[in-house]
């Protein structure tokens, strides 16, 4: 299984939640997050006071599949999620030990 | 012949005497019912205008300043304003409208009207001859209830609710009072209409209401000092949207304030309508155009901090100006009020937290001088005698610098003594874990928003 973590801009989720509806993909939990890559912040002025914003809203999405799924989901993702400027985010993929659902303890794949 | 003659010269006479009881009713009942029907019109507009004063500080302050601070200080702040809609009708009632408008010294009024005694729907001919002496009571105690609501801008977010309130009712006893009455009061030092010695032109109180209130904020931000944090902290205003419908109900409040202050529905208040509204238009863009080309960008705050800075400005001269000067004083307001809260505020360093120094003191002395030179009597001829510097009176800005000097020295002395009672008996700051926590959960146990659930 793979857990895979993208962090997206925040305008770009009904875009991402519908392409992966569509293949398929049932669950994903979404967080609202702040923070900065290569695409620093910008500057606001309140009455002459500056104030340089370096974390920007993003959404992180968490979505764990079966090893098989994975290109496919990834893929998707990324074309979805891309507007081809800085600031689109990154995708992270990482190994899951187990998964279980806690409704009935079901294991593996099963509980995805 | 001379018999016939002399019949006929008594004919009129004697029709006269048959008819004059009998016109003379007629002429009575008929000059009866014009004043009546005149005071019909003028007190509709004077209860309109004192709503509409009304509206300006809740909700217009209150909105306008619980925009601009941190969300954790939004109910505190509003609580500022709305607290003085209570304690100060309260106190006016008392002895506040006699101390304003009583006719005593020249510095203050006597007790002729300590629990409105006497002040009921007769007018009041020294100061509205044609409105109720009621209606005139209660719009100039709107103008009592935000003055002081002003001044809350400079101390936003660290003062201890208690200590403001002790604060407050010792101003409006011993700063807003006397300014009221020598300005206003019958027989006040700078009364222009009713007798003062140094006649000085304060058509909707630009130095009663935004010097006096403007000085003493800048004095209480001296005083109290820095917030935690400032200026290193992020202290970004919580909610401009919620800043621009207050500052737009002002603007539209504000009409109220200055047209109302012709005290009737006429053409005095057209004009005084018209300069307000064009004044704050200009202001707003004058503020706008100095920002833009500072940082390269118009804002909406600058917009509406502008528009302000020009209705502040055109209060002392909005019932003698043409609105070609209008629009000149609200475009220098803007820039000027601009320069005020960007410039020499970061050059000197105090906390000024929502800028009532910036914006009521620097623009209401500014509107106060200029009434001085652009005052005329093609506008307002109640004086019968030319009135600024454009009418050819230069003597006139003398009175309007001196006007305001008076203003400042008051508001200055008034506000330490003020500040040193409070600080004695109460403690003006709240603690530092107060301040951290925000107003609105340590002074009044409530949130401003409850985003969950």
């Amino acid at each position: 299984m793979k857990k895979i973590e993208a962090i997206i801009q925040p305008f770009k989720l009904d875009e991402v939640k519908e392409a992966l509806t569509a293949i398929g993909v049932d669950g994903m939990t979404i967080c609202e997050v702040r923070g900065h890559g290569r695409q620093k912040g910008h500057k606001e002025v309140y009455r002459g006071r500056e104030y340089t914003v370096d974390l920007l809203p993003k959404l992180k999405i968490e979505v764990v599949v079966s090893d098989a799924r994975c290109d496919e989901l990834v893929k998707t993702l990324v074309t979805a999620a891309r507007t081809g400027k800085i600031g689109d985010g990154k995708v992270f993929i990482y190994d899951v030990a187990e998964a279980i659902r806690i409704r009935n303890d079901d294991r593996g794949d099963a509980a995805l | 012949m001379k018999r016939y003659l002399f019949v006929l010269s008594c004919l009129p006479a004697v029709v006269l005497a048959q008819t004059t009881p009998d016109v003379q009713a007629r002429l009575s009942a008929l000059e009866s019912g014009m004043r009546s029907a005149q005071s019909a019109g003028d007190n509709a507009w004077m209860l309109t205008s004192a709503a509409l004063v009304l509206m300006m500080t809740g909700p217009g302050l209150a909105l306008f300043y619980g925009g601009l601070v941190r969300r954790k200080n939004v109910l505190g702040t509003m609580m500022q304003s709305f607290i003085l809609m209570a304690v100060i009708t309260v106190l006016w009632a008392m002895v506040g409208y006699s101390l304003a408008f009583g006719e005593g010294l020249p510095f203050i009024g006597d007790l002729r009207y300590m629990f409105l005694r006497g002040v009921d729907s007769a007018p009041n001919a020294d100061y509205a001859g044609t409105i109720p002496h009621q209606t005139f009571m209660v719009y100039q105690l709107m103008f009592a209830i935000i003055t002081p609501a002003l001044i809350s801008g400079a101390f936003a977010e660290r003062m201890k609710f208690s200590a403001m309130l002790l604060f407050m009712v010792l101003w409006a006893l011993i700063v807003y009072f006397p300014m009221a009455h020598m300005v206003w009061g019958k027989g006040g030092l700078l009364n222009a209409a009713l007798g003062g010695m140094i006649p000085c032109l304060d058509f909707a109180g630009g130095t009663v209401v935004h010097i006096t209130s403007g000085v003493s904020a800048l004095v209480t931000a001296l005083y109290l000092g820095k917030r935690l944090g400032y200026p290193h902290d992020s202290m970004k205003p919580h909610s401009l949207v919620i800043s621009f419908i207050g500052a737009c109900l002002l603007w539209v409040g504000w009409f109220g304030f200055n047209a109302g202050s012709a005290l009737a529905a006429s053409g005095l208040a057209s004009s005084a309508f018209v300069a307000t509204h064009f004044a704050a238009a200009a202001a707003a863009l004058g503020w706008i155009l100095a920002e833009w080309r500072k940082t390269g960008k118009p804002s909406v705050l600058g917009g509406i901090s502008g528009c302000v800075a020009g209705l502040v400005a055109i209060t002392p001269a909005s019932g003698f100006v043409k609105p070609m000067p209008a629009l000149l004083i609200g475009f220098v307001a803007g820039i000027f009020c601009y320069l005020m809260v960007v410039k020499v505020k970061q050059k000197f360093g105090y906390d000024d937290s929502l800028d009532a120094f910036g914006v009521h003191g620097c623009g209401g002395t500014l509107g106060a001088v200029l009434t001085g030179v652009f005052a005329t009597s093609a506008v307002n001829d109640g004086f019968k005698r030319p009135l600024g510097l454009v009418d050819g009176q230069a003597s006139q800005v003398w009175n309007q610098i001196a006007g305001c000097a008076i203003a400042w020295a008051l508001a200055i002395v008034g506000t330490l003594v003020i500040l040193k009672i409070c600080d004695a008996l109460i403690g003006m700051r709240i603690t530092e874990a107060q301040e951290m926590e925000g107003l609105d959960v340590s002074m009044h146990g409530e949130e401003g928003y409850i985003l969950e659930g």
